[in-house]
């Protein structure tokens, strides 16, 4: 298989904190391949190795075959990079911020316009084109950040939580975009907190905690390492609360674990359902709500970490600040 | 050096690094970009005329007639230091931009295009550098209206702008190793304003020196700030030249020295 992205061993210390503790990376051309992780994860810092913006202390990456230190210049030259640390100038008209990507990348005045407006219609901004980048909505900046990282017509794009902050109607916007350039064959490293984003874009995804990738697969595999499907049983009466976690850990040999009067266990078995509302029913206890689904990339990740992928982890992510 | 020399065609046959004519276009695509923004933010196009502007019409008629005997006299003396003051503010707006763009993502942007290392940097120089000759231009002009002449005619005044042009070089690897090290745009100015203001005001810009006690003349005598006013003063009116201006290029040869390499020391680490 032929890898746009390698990463082997890739430490980085800053100060006494290790925010990188060995990353290995390798991500097919072509493809989404999703960086799953908590705030301070090293999610951001593993994508900044590979833009070449941070050396790493231990370890060697290549992007598109070029190695991220020696070849450093070779590698921007095949790269776009969006995120929140990559920033459009607020101060220049979102025409003239792809103006001025485009003549630093070497695009005579006349190319460097034509693809500014062509880049400016593609992400819907023709309007905004000649107003400050300051003016801009949080959806619309964002979609500028993105068209700023494609003026070079990059091979393989970097996007750094493109997401974080958007509304669910500007997030759509911008997987759509994110297909349409898997599409054209861009290989695409993605850095999520949303579970969702992952699972909707990556074909691949790399589970990061603490600097290092904990699990690796498809978002299917990754689904179906927790052992499958998730059983929720939520009483009429909050009472009875107790008795069904009695009773559906009975039936599916696990803890139940109890939020707002929901009770959910993890179940293998086919036969548990029909076994849980036997006994309940023979208990004489109102349901208001039973539900059996597959178990989401949010349970995955709870299961592999400990800890649920919203939770903030303050001092980690004061140091990702920092460094940004 | 053959790979660096060979002609890009596309990302198929990347060079390996920017060249020194590519590098050169870089920055004055930077320049450009710096200089644009002048256009969406008009607050910067008051502070680089209005405020020269003002403060020649202060210092002219309110403090003229009190020190020199009448505001023509005055202007004589003051217009240099004025240059100066101006000058030294200048230098701020780089480490200010430069701040800027780090703490706004601009710079990581542009790191992460193939161009060369150098030009972000020296992109916002010269653009500063240019702010800085209108800014100058605009002062001498308008001192001009106000009675303003020139003793040593155009190639005087090309040596001042020369003269100013070095120092403000050399100065602003101090502005950059402020803008490297603060954590916000803001405090640039902050630092500006504390360091600058007794800096330029203990010289003699803009008084004659005769009336500060003993231990401030001592201090006075040395500040670079007067011994460039006094290098244009020689340059632009009359008196001596030599001395300030060696005295002059001394001190910009110092202040680069000591800060040029703490300032890029500063900005790898920052970044």
């Amino acid at each position: 298989m032929n890898y746009a992205i390698r990463a082997e061993g890739l430490v980085r210390r800053f100060g006494a904190t290790t925010a990188l503790a060995g990353v290995d990376l390798a991500v097919p051309t072509g493809t989404v391949f999703g960086l799953l992780g908590p705030n301070g994860a090293g999610k951001t810092t593993s994508v900044r190795v590979l833009a070449t913006l941070l050396s790493a202390d231990e370890g060697h990456a290549t992007v598109g075959g070029f190695d991220v230190r020696r070849d450093a210049h070779r590698v921007r030259q095949i790269i776009g990079l969006t995120g929140q640390y990559a920033s459009v100038d607020e101060a220049l008209t979102g025409s003239e911020n792809l103006l001025l990507i485009g003549r630093l990348l070497g695009m005579g005045r006349a190319e460097a316009k034509a693809r500014a407006r062509q880049l400016l219609a593609d992400f819907h901004l023709t309007d905004a084109g000649e107003r400050a980048a300051k003016t801009y909505s949080g959806g619309m900046r964002r979609r500028l950040d993105l068209a700023a990282s494609l003026v070079g017509r990059p091979q393989v794009l970097f996007l750094d939580e493109p997401t974080t902050g958007l509304d669910p109607r500007s997030r759509t916007e911008l997987w759509d975009i994110v297909r349409r350039l898997v599409a054209d064959g861009v290989t695409v490293l993605l850095t999520t907190q949303y579970l969702e984003e992952a699972d909707q874009l990556a074909s691949e995804i790399a589970v990061v905690d603490h600097g290092r990738v904990i699990a690796q697969g498809t978002p299917e595999e990754l689904k179906a390492k927790t052992g499958g499907q998730s059983l929720a049983v939520r009483p009429v009466d909050p009472a009875d609360v107790p008795t069904v976690v009695a009773v559906a850990g009975a039936a599916a040999g696990a803890t139940p674990e109890v939020t707002q009067q929901t009770v959910r266990v993890p179940v293998n078995d086919p036969g548990v359902l029909p076994a849980v509302v036997r006994r309940l029913d023979e208990a004489g206890i109102a349901v208001a709500e039973l539900s059996l689904r597959g178990s989401s990339l949010d349970e995955v990740f709870l299961s592999l970490t400990g800890h649920r992928a919203e939770q903030d982890a303050p001092a980690d992510t004061d140091l990702e600040g920092a460094v940004a | 050096m053959t790979t660096a020399t060979a002609p890009t065609t596309g990302p198929l046959a990347p060079v390996r690094r920017p060249g020194p004519v590519a590098g050169l276009r870089h920055t004055m695509t930077l320049a450009w970009r710096s200089l644009v923004q002048i256009k969406h933010n008009p607050m910067e196009l008051l502070d680089l005329s209005i405020q020269p502007v003002m403060f020649v019409l202060l210092f002219t008629y309110v403090f003229g007639g009190a020190i020199a005997g009448s505001p023509g006299e005055y202007l004589l003396f003051a217009l240099p230091g004025i240059i100066v003051q101006n000058s030294f503010f200048a230098t701020m707006s780089t480490g200010f931009g430069l701040n800027h763009d780090l703490t706004k993502g601009v710079f990581d942007r542009l790191r992460a295009l193939p161009i060369a290392r150098w030009a972000p940097l020296a992109g916002r120089i010269i653009a500063d550098t240019a702010k800085q000759a209108w800014s100058v231009a605009l002062l001498i002009g308008v001192g001009m209206i106000l009675g303003f002449r020139l003793g040593n005619g155009l190639l005087g005044l090309l040596g001042a702008f020369a003269l100013l042009l070095v120092f403000s070089l050399a100065a602003s690897w101090i502005s950059v190793l402020v803008g490297v090290l603060v954590s916000e745009p803001d405090k640039v100015m902050i630092f500006g304003f504390t360091v600058i203001f007794p800096l330029t005001f203990t010289s003699n810009a803009f008084v004659p020196t005769e009336t500060m006690p003993g231990w401030l003349q001592a201090w006075v005598e040395v500040n670079p700030v007067t011994v460039l006013a006094d290098a244009l003063r020689g340059l632009l009116v009359a008196g001596p030249v030599a001395r300030p201006v060696v005295t002059t290029l001394i001190w910009a040869a110092a202040i680069a020295i000591v800060f040029a390499p703490l300032a890029v020391r500063g900005l790898r680490r920052r970044v």
